[in-house]
């Protein structure tokens, strides 16, 4: 099997496996209770926050853990929303191609009567630090952007939107959830006032996440009960996966360097490989985008049988296609680069990993050719657009 | 659970009767690009009985096992049994489509009913279009996209 679908999520670091081991076995007690054995939980719950907030260039206390990237986006838009709410201010600013756990929130506050503003994104699937100046206003409480976006990949300029944010006082969040573990963060240098990620997109255990607050925002807890994470997120912590989540996160640091250039090299290989199929195009920006993702639109084919035929082969991909949403439309990122609907029904997203090898690019070169071409030849889509009913969208 | 029944894979995997009649009697085409389906059926037609029929299909992978399945169910039966065919029994043939995929299964009736509706105006040969679908049902699925 070649699994190319890491950025729905990843296989378990070794380390990070038998770093929970002992949580899961020996050390069950409870952090919140008064004796030893609470207690020592307690310790490796504060040291996995230290080694955690190290990572993001900030301070223990300012990481919270949650459930995982959807509830540490819900956690910030509520909390940013419900302290501008607080001085009168209901507008909000994000883009278009959020995950739906921004987009979805984002929605229930419009019904409570904030204004959202989401930014178009370019062609090149990069919005700009000056769209978000121009769109900030005196009642602006949340601009929240992501770091990189989960389908097509491309690498949003953070460092900038965030300095402009800072400036005009208003409040910035990212969902960091593709990049954390992939990308350098520093959420000081990089003025991210809060910021999402979830364990299981870098070689963590699932089910787990962390929300960075900045010290002194009064997080909304979202989640009622215990005075655990200071407060802010009831429930016993999932100590285990805490601990297997700051080893993976360490580990994925250290070798982001090394990482990046291996699977930069293999993933600008697969999108050279795939180019050569005609009418065939590469979404979102060649360079400015997550090292081990690739996502292609083919014209004429559908995206869901596209999957089950390499399923076949031997290969795990996801596609944006109506038929895998279980939705009537296409991805809504695809759709806001400006792809028509008829390309994005035939998208695929390939997403490469710590373990992808050359010669499994090439044979995703090989398999996803001879697929495209097969679909192809049993579509009447196809048909009419090789002999001009109608037109083509892409160049040969 | 796998998505799709074993009946489906196996349509979807190795369609039966894929491909064009050149010379085709009536030829159907339902859906669109837009929806993210279109279906082709090509009938060839002797005697008012379906001799051979073929199709194309751009779409998911019951979109596709739908088509095979409608097909074969039709193949070498008189037109009127043809015209009878239903979602229903494609779908039933198929053990079964899941629920947000069932519109794949009307889409292989529609085609096949509108093959036979061009064979009859190709023919002039006098029909009650009661029988056949709205063709508007096309225009609206675009609309719901």
């Amino acid at each position: 099997m070649i699994y190319a679908d890491n950025a729905a999520t990843t296989a378990m670091s070794k380390k990070a496996i038998h770093a929970m081991l002992p949580y899961l076995d020996e050390v069950y007690g409870n952090p919140s209770s008064l004796y030893a054995f609470g207690q020592k939980a307690k310790e490796a719950l504060e040291a996995a926050r230290g080694r955690i907030a190290a990572c993001l260039g900030c301070e223990a206390r300012e990481i919270t853990f949650t459930s995982g990237g959807s509830e540490s986006d819900n956690q910030a838009i509520m909390t940013a929303a419900a302290l501008g709410e607080k001085k009168g201010r209901k507008h909000i600013i994000s883009t278009a191609f959020e995950h739906h756990a921004v987009l979805h929130t984002l929605e229930k506050l419009k019904k409570r009567g904030f204004e959202i503003t989401l930014l178009p994104v370019h062609e090149n699937g990069i919005v700009t630090a000056k769209q978000v100046a121009e769109a900030i206003r005196e009642d602006t409480c949340l601009v929240t952007v992501m770091y990189a976006n989960n389908e097509i990949g491309t690498i949003q300029p953070v460092s900038e939107i965030g300095a402009v944010c800072r400036e005009k006082g208003v409040l910035f969040h990212s969902d960091a959830v593709q990049a954390a573990g992939h990308l350098p963060v520093n959420v000081n240098e990089q003025k991210i006032d809060m910021l999402s990620l979830s364990a299981h997109k870098f070689h963590g255990p699932k089910g787990i996440g962390v929300l960075y607050a900045k010290r002194g925002i009064l997080l909304e807890s979202i989640i009622s009960g215990g005075a655990q994470e200071r407060g802010k997120r009831a429930g016993t912590e999932n100590l285990a996966a805490i601990v297997g989540m700051a080893a993976a996160l360490e580990e994925a640091c250290a070798e982001i360097d090394n990482n990046a250039k291996r699977l930069t090299a293999l993933r600008d290989r697969l999108i050279a490989g795939l180019n050569k199929i005609p009418y065939s195009e590469l979404n979102g920006d060649a360079g400015k985008r997550l090292p081990g993702n690739v996502n292609f639109c083919f014209e004429g084919i559908e995206g869901e049988s596209l999957l089950l035929l390499l399923d076949d082969k031997g290969i795990c991909a996801s596609s944006g296609s109506a038929c895998t949403s279980g939705s009537l439309d296409p991805s809504h990122v695809l759709l806001a680069i400006g792809r028509p609907h008829e390309v994005a029904h035939g998208s695929l997203r390939l997403t490469l990993g710590e373990n992808t090898t050359e010669d499994e690019v090439d044979y995703m070169i090989q398999a996803v050719t001879e697929v495209v071409t097969y679909l192809r030849n049993m579509s009447p889509f196809w048909r009419d657009l090789s002999t001009g009913r109608r037109p083509h969208v892409f160049a040969e | 659970m796998a998505l799709y029944s074993e009946k489906v894979m196996d349509h979807f995997r190795n369609p039966r009767n894929v491909g064009v009649i050149e010379d085709a009697d009536g030829i159907g085409e339902v859906g669109n690009p837009v929806c993210g389906d279109i279906m082709k059926i090509y009938l060839k037609i002797e005697n008012e009985t379906v001799t051979d029929v073929k199709f194309e299909t751009f779409g998911c992978g019951s979109a596709i096992a739908s088509s095979s399945m409608a097909t074969e169910m039709i193949k070498g039966k008189p037109l009127s049994e043809a015209l009878t065919l239903t979602n229903k029994a494609v779908t039933e043939a198929l053990d079964g489509l899941p629920a947000h995929k069932l519109h794949c299964s009307v889409l292989a009736e529609e085609a096949i009913k509108k093959a036979v509706r061009d064979y009859y105006d190709r023919n002039g040969i006098a029909y009650d279009p009661a029988q056949f679908p709205d063709c508007d049902s096309c225009a609206s699925l675009e609309e719901r996209a």
